[in-house]
Formats: structure tokens, C-alpha cells, sequence
């Protein structure tokens, strides 16, 4: 259906559109970032287009890409309700790469794209007021970045010391830990353990899927981890 | 409180009490004001236990105060994340003394799946808490034994974390489940 709507990109803006692509009726274009915003002013214009629905702006991040290639993918998803078709634009941005804001194409993506900048660090340029919109202002870093350590929380609030006042089923390793179980260990039948605390608790060796390093080789066993130790690689810099 | 050994003689009509404090107990332990710190979907359950089918003015803890000025429980109900975890402790200072903290499922007590950036893993990492009661989310009647816990604790002045132990005897339908398994 929207494959009209990729062939009418790609007569119009050429080699701007890097590539096209349609499976099972996800259309998709693939748009240079210098063409980001003409692009996307020309679907809503056009009438043949006529995109007057933005539904969702987000990104996606992949760090092995670099530095060959930029590391985000920014998608943007449209549909014109008067012409009853869909179509997804992409663009990928280097990290700091100003990427032109849609704002004001279509409002919608003022929030969405302020949600991109706290989560990815994605910047937008002409964007009426880029600043965080989910995480506090406080925090450091961008937490959907694949580089951002799995387990780094940043309090607000100093914590309180629990430590012995925890009591079964709540446990020193809270929550559910799925970053911290060694899965493949559990695959091949070496080690059924759910947590590594719940393995001190019942006196086995705990398999740590997460890096020695992380709690120190010295570290007693079944402490909880401390995300906010240095051992994990962390670019995005720290207030301690 | 110190204890107060007046025995006050009673006919009939009448009692006596030889200590303040028991008396004092007895008297919070019936009237405690609540203030819902209500985030997620455990609220359901908490609006079910409010309902007329369980009945939580039966034990006297059925008013809600929606000022921390005015009450003495405070339940956290569904899961704190980081950004919210300075409002939850600044409601806590708020509230009146003696004040007492019900962490309601398990999000609230030690932040169930959600083992992220965002989430504080439980709420006793900020405020003090009384009773944990499990459950993803608890069941009304799960509810209630652990507004009861709460209160004997209330009843013999015990501030030690307590949690909600699993029922002796299973609901019905899990009853059932567990047979169709076996």
C-alpha cells in the first residue's frame, strides 16, 4: 500500500533515501540525517503522502557498530489516516550528531523526542526544550544506552542500612535478578541456583554471571552488589 | 510510657487495666488512620480489601486520610522508582508519630522484577518498615492477615520487621491446582 509512498521518496529526495524496505507490509525508509526533516515535511504535505498522524518516535542503540557506522538508529512511525497507510522512516546519528528536531512538523514529537535525548542521549537540534522527561535531573548518563552498566542505580535518597533485618523470601540479592543468574551454566545443567545469594543462603558456590571485578575479588560472597562501585567500564562519567 | 499500676475495680459493667501501655496499644491498634501511597497495580487489591466484600473497618483501619498530617499508617502500594523514593520519605517524616509502614506486595518490598535503573528495590532502602506482605499482587485475605500481624505488633510495641509468612492452608483454587498436578 505504502510502497507508493516509497517510490514517491525515493523520485523525490534520491539518493537522500539510503535504502527501502518492505516485509509483510512494513514499509520502511532509510533517509540521510541532512534530509531528516524535509523528509518528514513532504510526507505531511504531500497529498498523495498526506501523513497526519505521528504515532511514535524512539531509538535504538548498537555500540558494535561503531565506529564504521553511527551507533543509534532514530525511527519515526507515521500514518495517514486519510489515506489509511503506515510507513517508518530511519536515520542513524553518531553519538553528540545533531539530529534536526520534528517538533515542528508535528508536536507530537516534542516529548517523544525529549524521551529519545533522556534514555539514548540522542540530541535534536532546534528542539524547543530538550531536557530529561522520565529519569530525574540528577541523573548521570543515559540508562538505554547498551553501555550503561546493568546494574548502576543512582539513589536520590541515601539508603538506609537493611542488611540482617531483610527476611526470607526478601533477601540481600533483592528482586529478581535475571542480569546477575549465569545462564548458560543453568543450560547445561552445572548450576540450578536462581541468585547467587540465594546459592550462599543454601551453601553452594555461586555462579556469577557478573564480572569478578564488579564486586572486588576480596568481596564476601552473597553481599548484595554494589552498583555504584567502580570495576564496570563507565564512559559516561561519574559524580563520585 | 511508663507503667501506671492503678488497678481501676470494676463491677460488671466495668474493667481494669494495671498497665498503660497495653491500654494504649489496644487503643492504636483499633484506630489506625491510613494514608494510601498507592503507585501500581497492587491498588486493586487494596480498593478490594476496601470494598464491602473483606471489610477493613472491620478492624478499624478503614478511613483514609489523604494528609500524612493526619495518620499513623502508611501504605505503600505498587512499585517506587528512583525519582520517587525523596516524596516517599518526605511523606514519611510528615506523618504523626507513633507512625507505622505496611510495604504492600512485592514491588513495594523489594521491588519484584523490576531489577533496573529505575526502580528502588524496596522500600525499606528510604522508610522504615513494619510488615512486608508478598504477593504480585497479595490477595485481599493476604491483605488482611497482614494488617492483623500489624496490629498485634501495634499491640505489643514490637518495631522489628515482620513478613507476611505464606498461609498455612491453601485457598481452595490452588487446592485444586495443585491436585490436577499431582
Amino acid at each position: 500500500m505504502s510502497k507508493q509512498v516509497l517510490s514517491l521518496l525515493q523520485e523525490r529526495f534520491g539518493a537522500k533515501i539510503l535504502a527501502v524496505d518492505s516485509f509483510r507490509g512494513d514499509d520502511e525508509a532509510h533517509v540521510a540525517p541532512e534530509a531528516w526533516h524535509e523528509v518528514a515535511l513532504f510526507l505531511r504535505d504531500d497529498p498523495a503522502c498526506a501523513m497526519d498522524h505521528f504515532i511514535d518516535l524512539t531509538a535504538v542503540d548498537y555500540p558494535e557498530r561503531e565506529p564504521e557506522q553511527p551507533r543509534f538508529d532514530v525511527l519515526v512511525f507515521l500514518r495517514s489516516l486519510r489515506k489509511k497507510h503506515r510507513i517508518r522512516l530511519k536515520t542513524r546519528v553518531r553519538d553528540g550528531q545533531q539530529l534536526d528536531s520534528l517538533t515542528s512538523v508535528w508536536a507530537g514529537a516534542n516529548w517523544t523526542e525529549r524521551e529519545a535525548f533522556d534514555l539514548f542521549g540522542v540530541r535534536f537540534k532546534s528542539h524547543p526544550d530538550l531536557r530529561r522527561i522520565l529519569m530525574y535531573d540528577e541523573f548521570v548518563g543515559h540508562p538505554l544506552r547498551k553501555d550503561y552498566p546493568i546494574q548502576k542505580t543512582q539513589p536520590l535518597v541515601a539508603y538506609r542500612e537493611v542488611g540482617a533485618t531483610k527476611l526470607p523470601p526478601f533477601g540481600a540479592d533483592e528482586g529478581t535478578p535475571f542480569a546477575r543468574i549465569d545462564w548458560l551454566a543453568r543450560m547445561q545443567g552445572r548450576n540450578q541456583q536462581v541468585s547467587p545469594a540465594i546459592a550462599v543462603q543454601q551453601g553452594q558456590q555461586p555462579a556469577l554471571s557478573i564480572r569478578r571485578e564488579d564486586t572486588g575479588p576480596d568481596a564476601p560472597l552473597g553481599q548484595p552488589v554494589r552498583p555504584d562501585q567502580p570495576g564496570q567500564p563507565d564512559q559516561l562519567g561519574s559524580k563520585a | 510510657m511508663g507503667e501506671v499500676t492503678t488497678a481501676v475495680l470494676g463491677n460488671e459493667h466495668g474493667f481494669a487495666t494495671t498497665r498503660f501501655d497495653a491500654l494504649l496499644g489496644w487503643a492504636r491498634k483499633y484506630s489506625l488512620f491510613q494514608y494510601p501511597f498507592v503507585t501500581a497495580c497492587c491498588a486493586m487489591e487494596h480498593m478490594a480489601t476496601a470494598g464491602a466484600r473483606y471489610d477493613i473497618e472491620r478492624f478499624g483501619a478503614g478511613a483514609p486520610r489523604f494528609s500524612p498530617r493526619q495518620s499513623d499508617l502508611l501504605w505503600v502500594v505498587g512499585t517506587i522508582v528512583q525519582k520517587q523514593a525523596p516524596v516517599l520519605r518526605r511523606i514519611y517524616e510528615q506523618m504523626t508519630e507513633p507512625k507505622y509502614v505496611i510495604a504492600f506486595g512485592t514491588c513495594a518490598s523489594c521491588g519484584g522484577f523490576y531489577d533496573n535503573y529505575a526502580t528502588l528495590p524496596g522500600i525499606d532502602k528510604v522508610v522504615p518498615v513494619d510488615v512486608f506482605i508478598p504477593g504480585c499482587p497479595p490477595r485481599p485475605e493476604a491483605v488482611l492477615d497482614g494488617l492483623m500481624l500489624l496490629m498485634e505488633k501495634v499491640q505489643n510495641g514490637n518495631r522489628e520487621p515482620a513478613v507476611l509468612p505464606p498461609p498455612q492452608q491453601l485457598p481452595p483454587l490452588v487446592q485444586l491446582r495443585d491436585k490436577r498436578t499431582a
